[in-house]
């Protein structure tokens, strides 16, 4: 078994090499605040003088008045260029990333990102694009749009789709607010009140019926980890407005009643809702607009490889069902001049289409409004066109063959060393349990998760889903090599061994990363969310409150 | 093309180890009345024919040669080094920090962002960003709700209007009302939200006012005064605030601001037909705990040393559940370390030059235009750098000059009939001298 070399470490046992480099004993830093490399007058940037005539010209016009202009500067850093970017490319090395190591971080789908993308989102045609800029001037951009959502509708069955929302969670947000619309316009709007979701979900999916002014229900899950079928029936009722069901769930699990799940939802006059998070696994295989759900939230940065850059921006774009197009948010772009049909057979040769026109159609009396200012975050869109472009019909469904190939390949080269309280076939990931360890040697997954952090390896992500003890969620997608996945198979192993020969050495990790376990409870008692300049006291303190409870990092 | 490692060897080894004969067996659990019919997706494209897709796309926009379009997205000086910071992939390829040992380069990333925020807007603390300033506003309304318990939002017609679209999808959620506070929209008026428009609007019932400086218009709003009309009957003012202004304009937090919520695009990020951009957000220390978003806070490790953590998560979706202050989890990072990497960059001297040179620029523009006796500025009193001129035709000119690659600008009767024959004309650092007489000769020879 073969496992990576420790990163050099510094005389502290941690391998960052600029550990130590200011503070003194008593606070020990690893990169210090751009804060603290400030010197009065340092510069960066110039910029010009405005003109002589420009001042004159400028004199004419009303001045700011004193009352309104502020008396001190902002206290902004003040640094060279180089020391900036020193500044950034250190902190950069205190992260871990996909291209760096493997990443497998369950429900996020940390997939490898093309840099065929980036070079395509950097395209001086798209990236200086004004949102604002008369349609004439931005028939690239609406016709990339209304392009990608073609692909998105062909991908998922749905006969419609937003691409406005900034993120999986908001997607959901707009799902929502569609569902309300619909029951309202059928006049239900008062009557149906309840958004049920199963107990594995995702917390934005609760958070979100309260956002929307619904009561969430949870409904269990049955032994196999699949939505309890009769507990859905049981709650299902003419106060229903929505089910939200992500599948496959976050157990990994497609749930193969998901017909019955469908049919019963419907017949109760309810909403059918898919958290679309987990999409990777199903590619050409299952198409949820066909199999009968009415909204989907795609999420661009999991299924369609944008950067999750460092949290953030995602996209989340929203497929719906005929019966709730209308209320889709405004605007959309669309075919104005031009028949579809030819234009699609045209920009799939790479041909542009003469005469073909598109125009954002905001004149849509039944949508639910706009949920992000202009259309979305555009440069996602363009990653993600020319990532379905590129993977193409074959690719598609390759990605989904294989991420559900390594993520069964890893249940079954672990489960004999971590249980598996769901053992099924996997689709996109894997859910472990580490209570076996936790149970026998006191070794907590939070412990094990740690250890990994000391072989380069970002954990999965842990104690989510909520339903699985001391949870351990796998996901390695598509794009890792037999021999990464091996060799995490090897970490896992190694420090399952040592839970039970050494458990003191798993309490101990991380023992190699720029700094060791943090104190959370500290930080959430006294919070300290700012730099506080020299002579200032602390920043004012929070009102207090109860305890953090511990975070499920999902 | 695809991204996938694996060989046919490897695969077989995969499949052998797992116990099935092909990969079609993994999929057996997908019942067979939903499996997917089929689909109309193109067959995959090689690296070079899928650049020349989307140089083709991008060769179909055409970049004005002058424009004068802000709006709310403004064309500044992206200094390289910002692109250089977000493109290290240790940035671009991580993911939100739930394992902080590993992670320390985005979390202290986003501390210094937090307090340079802070810093900018005079508050005492700042989200790790939001998806837009749109939906940054929006939850801003929303958690003025949470902190006074009330259910009505006043926002000021000066308030960006696709922002306000925005807020009033957001407050249709919880039914929450919105009423809109004109502003003076009189020939020669003040263009400003009326702080008697104001108190007319308030009451012991209203959660906030949302209010813009400078306001969309681009007239300075009397922000002090509409603090007080909202803080006489318990309301919160949330200021929503272009950043780059804050080089010379007064701090909201000086303002007597509860909230403040802004665009922070200005600050290093393009205009990308609209996004990604970061959403910016603040307020007072006594409110954290009804704030919406991620924080990250400054701790120890074992050892003494200091590090940074995801804090004050009992607030967040992922703990809380249905009971959480919003649902909002991903938020825009990569968009926050471009500000954080821009604020570093320009400096306070540097923001002050953008400011002043946006300002000087829009005067030289607005004086050009009224000594060449093409427009009258629409309101009286002062603007920052963006101006609403007279101009008569102005949709017909605006769309003739459009075809020869000069944009004049945002055309306000899409939004407000009461003015038409209006341009509202945007300058930043970027525009030049000659971009004016460009604009000048241009709308002197559609006359």
């Amino acid at each position: 078994m073969s496992v990576v070399e420790a990163p050099r470490s510094d005389a502290s046992g941690r391998g960052a090499a600029f550990s130590g480099a200011a503070g003194g004993d008593d606070l020990r830093v690893v990169e210090p605040l751009i804060f603290d490399r400030s010197r009065a007058e340092r510069r960066a940037v110039r910029f010009p003088s405005p003109s002589e005539d420009a001042r004159e010209r400028a004199s004419t016009q009303p001045d700011l008045p004193a009352s309104v202009l502020r008396t001190a500067a902002p206290r902004l850093p003040e640094v060279s260029e180089l020391d900036l970017l020193r500044h950034f490319n250190r902190l950069a090395h205190l992260n871990q990333a996909i291209d760096l190591n493997f990443y497998p971080l369950g429900s996020c789908t940390m997939k490898y990102n093309p840099k065929v993308n980036e070079w395509a989102a950097r395209l001086p045609g798209l990236a200086e694009s004004h949102p604002l800029d008369p349609e004439g001037l931005s028939q690239g951009s609406l016709e990339l749009m209304w392009l990608l959502a073609e692909l998105l509708k062909e991908i998922s069955g749905f006969s419609a789709v937003s691409l406005q929302p900034a993120a999986g969670a908001h997607g959901e947000l707009t799902g929502m607010l569609m569902a309300r619309a619909f029951h309202r316009a059928n006049g239900e709007g008062e009557r149906r009140t309840k958004v049920l979701v199963p107990d594995s979900a995702h917390g934005t999916n609760p958070a979100t019926a309260t956002m929307v002014g619904y009561e969430a229900v949870t409904i269990r899950s049955n032994r196999r980890g699949g939505i309890d079928l009769e507990a859905l029936r049981d709650a299902l009722g003419p106060d229903v407005a929505a089910l939200m069901i992500t599948n496959p769930s976050t157990l990994g699990i497609f749930e193969d009643q998901i017909d019955q799940v469908v049919a019963s939802v419907k017949e109760a006059g309810a909403v059918a809702y898919m958290d679309g998070a987990n999409l990777n696994a199903i590619l050409g295989r299952f198409r949820p607009g066909e199999a009968g759900f009415d909204i989907m939230h795609f999420n661009l940065h999991k299924t369609f490889s944008t950067p999750h850059g460092g949290g953030g921006p995602g996209a989340g774009p929203i497929g719906v069902s005929e019966r709730l197009e209308p209320f889709l948010p405004a605007p959309i772009p669309t075919l104005v001049a031009g028949d579809a049909a030819e234009f699609r057979a045209n920009a799939r040769a790479g041909r542009s289409t003469p005469g073909a026109r598109f125009a954002l159609d905001d004149d849509r009396p039944r949508s639910i409004g706009k949920v992000r200012s202009c259309y979305g975050n555009f440069g996602m869109f363009v990653r993600a066109y020319t990532y379905i472009r590129s993977n193409g019909d074959s690719g598609l469904r390759t990605i989904s063959e294989d991420a559900v190939l390594a993520a069964n390949y890893l249940r079954i080269r672990l489960n004999d060393v971590y249980d598996l309280p769901y053992d099924r076939l996997s689709k996109h990931e894997v859910v472990f349990s580490g209570r076996r360890q936790k149970r026998e040697h006191g070794v907590t997954t939070l412990d094990i998760a740690k250890a990994i952090l000391d072989h380069g390896i970002h954990p999965p992500t842990i104690y989510f889903p909520l339903i699985v003890e001391e949870a351990l969620m796998v996901e390695p997608t598509e794009t890792e090599s037999l021999e990464t996945l091996d060799h995490f198979v090897g970490v896992m192993r190694q420090i399952a061994e040592q839970a039970a020969s050494d458990p003191e050495a798993v309490k101990r990790a991380p023992l190699t990363t720029p700094v060791g376990r943090l104190d959370e409870a500290a930080a959430a008692r006294r919070p300290d969310l700012r730099h506080a300049f020299a002579g200032e006291t602390d920043a004012p303190d929070a009102p207090a409150a109860a305890p953090t409870p511990k975070a499920p990092t999902a | 093309m695809t991204y996938s490692p694996h060989t046919d060897a490897d695969r077989e080894r995969m499949l052998a180890a797992v116990g099935v004969e092909s990969v079609e067996d993994l999929f057996a659990d997908i019942p067979a009345s939903v499996r997917a019919s089929g689909w109309d997706v193109p067959p995959p494209l090689a690296e070079q024919e899928v650049r020349a897709e989307l140089a083709r796309l991008a060769g179909r926009n055409r970049i004005p040669a002058v424009s004068f379009l802000g709006a709310g997205v403004y064309r500044h000086l992206i200094p390289s080094v910002v692109g250089e910071v977000i493109g290290r992939p240790e940035f671009a390829t991580s993911y939100t920090p739930y394992q902080p040992e590993v992670s320390q380069g985005t979390l202290q990333s986003i501390y210094e962002f937090q307090s340079l925020i802070c810093e900018l807007t005079g508050m005492e603390v700042a989200t790790a960003s939001h998806y837009d300033g749109a939906t940054a506003m929006a939850e801003a309304a929303l958690m003025a709700c949470r902190l006074t318990r009330r259910s009505r939002v006043a926002v000021s017609a000066g308030v960006n209007p696709d922002h306000r679209r925005v807020l009033e999808t957001y407050c249709s959620g919880p039914g929450i009302e919105v009423v809109t506070v004109p502003i003076d929209l009189a020939d020669g008026g003040s263009g400003t939200t009326g702080v008697s428009a104001a108190e007319a609007a308030l009451g012991d019932d209203v959660a906030c006012l949302v209010a813009a400086q400078p306001n969309f218009y681009g007239q300075v709003e009397p922000m002090r005064e509409l603090a007080e009309a909202a803080h006489a009957v318990g309301a919160q003012l949330v200021a929503v605030v272009e950043p780059t202004s804050l080089a010379l304009l007064d701090a909201p937090g000086d303002c007597g601001a509860d909230i403040v919520a802004a665009e922070g695009q200005p600050l290093g990020i393009p205009a990308s037909f609209g996004g990604p951009y970061v959403g910016l957000m603040a307020a007072r220390m006594a409110s954290v705990r009804q704030m919406p978003g991620r924080l990250v806070g400054a701790t120890r490790d074992r050892e003494g040393r200091r590090g940074y953590v995801l804090t004050l998560q009992a607030r967040e979706q992922h703990i809380r559940r249905e009971k959480a202050a919003s649902n909002i989890c991903t938020n825009q990072a990569l968009m926050a370390l471009a500000a954080t990497t821009y604020l570093c960059a320009v400096g306070p001297a540097g923001l002050r030059e953008v400011a002043e040179l946006s300002t000087i620029q829009a005067r030289h523009l607005a004086a050009a235009l009224e000594q060449a006796g093409l427009a009258e500025r629409r309101f009286d009193g002062p603007y920052f750098a963006e101006v609403t001129m007279r101009v008569p035709n102005a949709a017909r000119r605006h769309a003739a000059l459009a075809e020869r690659g000069i944009v004049a600008g945002y055309l306000p009767e899409r939004d407000e009939p009461a003015l038409r024959d209006t341009l509202l004309l945007a300058a930043t650092e970027l525009t030049t001298d000659d971009d004016i007489a460009r604009l000048v000769s241009a709308l002197e020879e559609t006359r």
